[in-house]
């Protein structure tokens, strides 16, 4: 999965998932720090005053890190990766040398299975009581032993309200033939097979072989309507430069074009839709584990969660934060959502042996 | 070896040893571990198992790879022929008409590579989208009253691919037309050859290296392309470098991953070798 990424910063995360494409990146396992050499796991004596974050690209604010560097005099290095897939790659082919890691829901199951990740001590994270309920003790880690959230959205069709009129809110104008050639989808397996299976009623983590071929023959009809499959920041300027009408996209893009454009909208279809979250965690063999803690902590802090969903136009897990959101994000529709809309939205989890069969069914339904 | 002495060895090791250790550490060594990966055993979420599991690459002869695969292929050898359509007479055209301007219309073939293929890719999405520069100057003009269709489509892909690697033919193309010795065509048209007869039974054959060199550079490329697909096509015209992504990302399958990489360095080969001897060997001979 890609996603993430927003502001058009489109060129950069391209060129990450290209790089990471080739197999030669899986022997590169050293990040790009200095922090590597140093510090001995978690025992012993004073760290040194450095951080390595591995995160995705452009999902800071501007202030979040210089924020952090004044308040504790830690110096964090940032490198920048693709897709989960790319991190987890890194991590099981040996990487060492990052502290703090931003992997998405279903990863954060696949890392605790694969023992990537360490515990956290959250009696070094005071502000983890800021964290809202909803998005504690979550199935990916039920009792948020390794991770804590970092910000979360939604997947819906963000769409041109001005030229298609009101959508009915369910999942089928993007299967209408009156869009022909007006539609773009997600190119993520498990988002655009989520759809379908949304669509005709089922769980987006279904292992059920029928309900997948429902869902693959339901795709397969899709198809012709279709522009094609993108990345979320690919879809955001097709529709708002008028090339598609109808787009599937994650929250944060829809937001960013909803700002500037009052004949968008974006919609969370019924019956269901996905929700993720993105979270921090520390990977097994972190140098600067205390000073991991540190920064967790430091992302959970009110203002400095405010600013950072402020800047990224994603949603806050931080409730303390929640006051200071910028009340012209607060007011576009599908960010603030009511509890009846919030109830339908489902975490997409890792299914395990089934993600191959997920994939071979989005690699027939394009080749179709 | 015999009668060079010491001094020549040491200078010959010296001058090789660079390479071959770059060589080993960057190529060889990758290439034995995908070699292996290919018949290990994919892990449920990722990493690998060692082993002999020939499975990975029966895999490849499931017909949605197999058609993917020969889709690769087809949509390479168009790219290598449109390549050559158009980088031959260009080629021709600089070396023989170019005069004091050669450098300088070479240069501007090489210009592009300044610039990521990225980036290059990407400003054709600009150019051909719906609000693009291509279908305004189209309105502009009254060809069209609406925007057309010019990207997310296989033909787009092809042409992305074809304005990729031109330089990559012509630039062989040039190096070989230009040590033509021009003389040649003189004693030729002497011996009552027409102009065209000249052109195929002298200088075509004389420039057959390039043609070649430049087949397999445009070829090979074309043939493991997976980002113009991704930009251009809008993922829908599915190739085997786009596939073997997959499989090392989303899929988390490096094993079949790398079965169908080396299956289709395989198939390269296969095709670059019987190229080769096919339209090769006879023309090569004597060059």
């Amino acid at each position: 999965m890609q996603r993430r990424v927003s502001r058009g910063r489109f060129l950069k995360t391209l060129g990450a998932a290209g790089i990471a494409g080739s197999t030669l990146s899986i022997l590169s396992c050293q990040p790009n720090t200095n922090a590597a050499g140093g510090g001995g796991g978690g025992g012993g004596g004073p760290e040194e005053k450095e951080l390595a974050l591995y995160n995705w690209s452009d999902y800071v604010a501007k202030s979040t890190i210089p924020s952090f560097e004044e308040k504790t005099g830690i110096q964090v290095t940032q490198d920048f990766y693709g897709s989960n897939e790319d991190l987890l790659g890194k991590l099981q082919a040996g990487a060492t040398g990052y502290d703090v890691i931003v992997p998405s829901d279903y990863m954060v199951a696949v890392m605790i299975k694969s023992d990537v990740v360490q515990k956290l001590d959250k009696s070094k994270i005071p502000n983890a009581k800021n964290v809202g309920e909803d998005y504690l003790g979550l199935s990916y880690d039920p009792n948020n032993e390794y991770s804590l959230p970092y910000q979360w959205g939604t997947t819906g069709i963000l769409y041109n309200r001005k030229e298609v009129g009101e959508l009915d809110g369910t999942w089928d104008p993007l299967w209408d033939p009156e869009f022909e050639g007006q539609i773009a989808m997600l190119s993520d397996s498990r988002e655009t097979l989520g759809a379908a299976l949304y669509r005709l009623g089922y769980s987006v983590n279904t292992k059920d072989d029928d309900e997948l071929a429902e869902a693959e023959a339901s795709l397969k009809d899709q198809q012709p309507l279709l522009r094609g499959y993108f990345i979320s920041t690919e879809v955001r300027p097709l529709v708002q430069n008028g090339d598609v009408q109808l787009g599937h996209v994650y929250s944060g893009d829809a937001f960013l074009a909803l700002a500037g454009n009052e004949d968008l909208d974006y919609i969370i279809p019924k019956p269901r839709a996905s929700r993720w979250t993105d979270n921090m965690c520390i990977p097994n063999g972190a140098p600067h584990p205390d000073n991991a803690h540190k920064f967790i902590n430091h992302i959970l802090d009110a203002g400095v969660g405010a600013k950072l969903s402020n800047y990224t136009y994603y949603n806050t897990p931080n409730a303390a934060a929640l006051p200071k959101i910028n009340p012209a994000l607060k007011n576009l529709p599908g960010y603030t959502l009511t509890p009846e809309i919030f109830e339908r939205l489902e975490v997409i989890e890792d299914v395990g042996a089934k993600t191959r069969k997920y994939e071979r069914i989005f690699t027939e339904v394009r080749s179709a | 070896m015999g009668g060079k002495g010491r001094g020549w060895t040491l200078r010959l090791v010296g001058l090789l040893t660079p390479i071959t250790v770059w060589l080993g550490l960057f190529f060889l060594v990758p290439l034995l571990l995908i070699l292996a990966y290919s018949f290990g055993k994919s892990g449920v979420y990722g990493g690998i198992t060692l082993g002999f599991n020939p499975g990975n690459y029966l895999k490849v002869f499931d017909p949605l790879y197999l058609e993917i695969i020969i889709r690769t292929f087809v949509i390479a050898a168009l790219t290598t022929l449109i390549c050559f359509a158009l980088g031959y007479p260009l080629a021709y055209f600089i070396t023989f008409k170019g005069r004091r301007w050669r450098n300088a219309l070479i240069l501007l073939v090489m210009v592009p590579f300044w610039t990521s293929l990225l980036i290059r890719a990407y400003s054709w999405v600009v150019i051909l989208s719906g609000n693009g520069i291509a279908n305004k100057t189209l309105q502009f003009l009254g060809i069209t009253d609406a925007p057309v269709t010019l990207i997310f489509t296989s033909q787009a892909v092809l042409m992305g691919m074809v304005y990729s690697y031109l330089p990559f033919m012509i630039l062989p193309l040039y190096a070989s037309l230009e040590k033509f010795d021009t003389r040649l065509k003189e004693a030729a048209k002497d011996l009552g050859a027409s102009r065209w007869e000249t052109f195929w039974r002298v200088t075509f054959p004389l420039s057959m290296p390039g043609v070649i060199a430049g087949s397999i550079l445009v070829f090979i490329p074309s043939a493991g392309e997976f980002v113009i697909p991704q930009l251009l096509g809008g993922s829908r015209t599915v190739m085997t470098g786009s596939l073997i992504q997959s499989q090392f990302g989303s899929a988390r399958d490096w094993a079949f991953g790398s079965a169908l990489s080396i299956m289709l360095a395989a198939l390269l080969l296969a095709a670059i070798l019987f190229y080769v001897r096919r339209v090769g060997a006879d023309k090569l001979e004597g060059v």
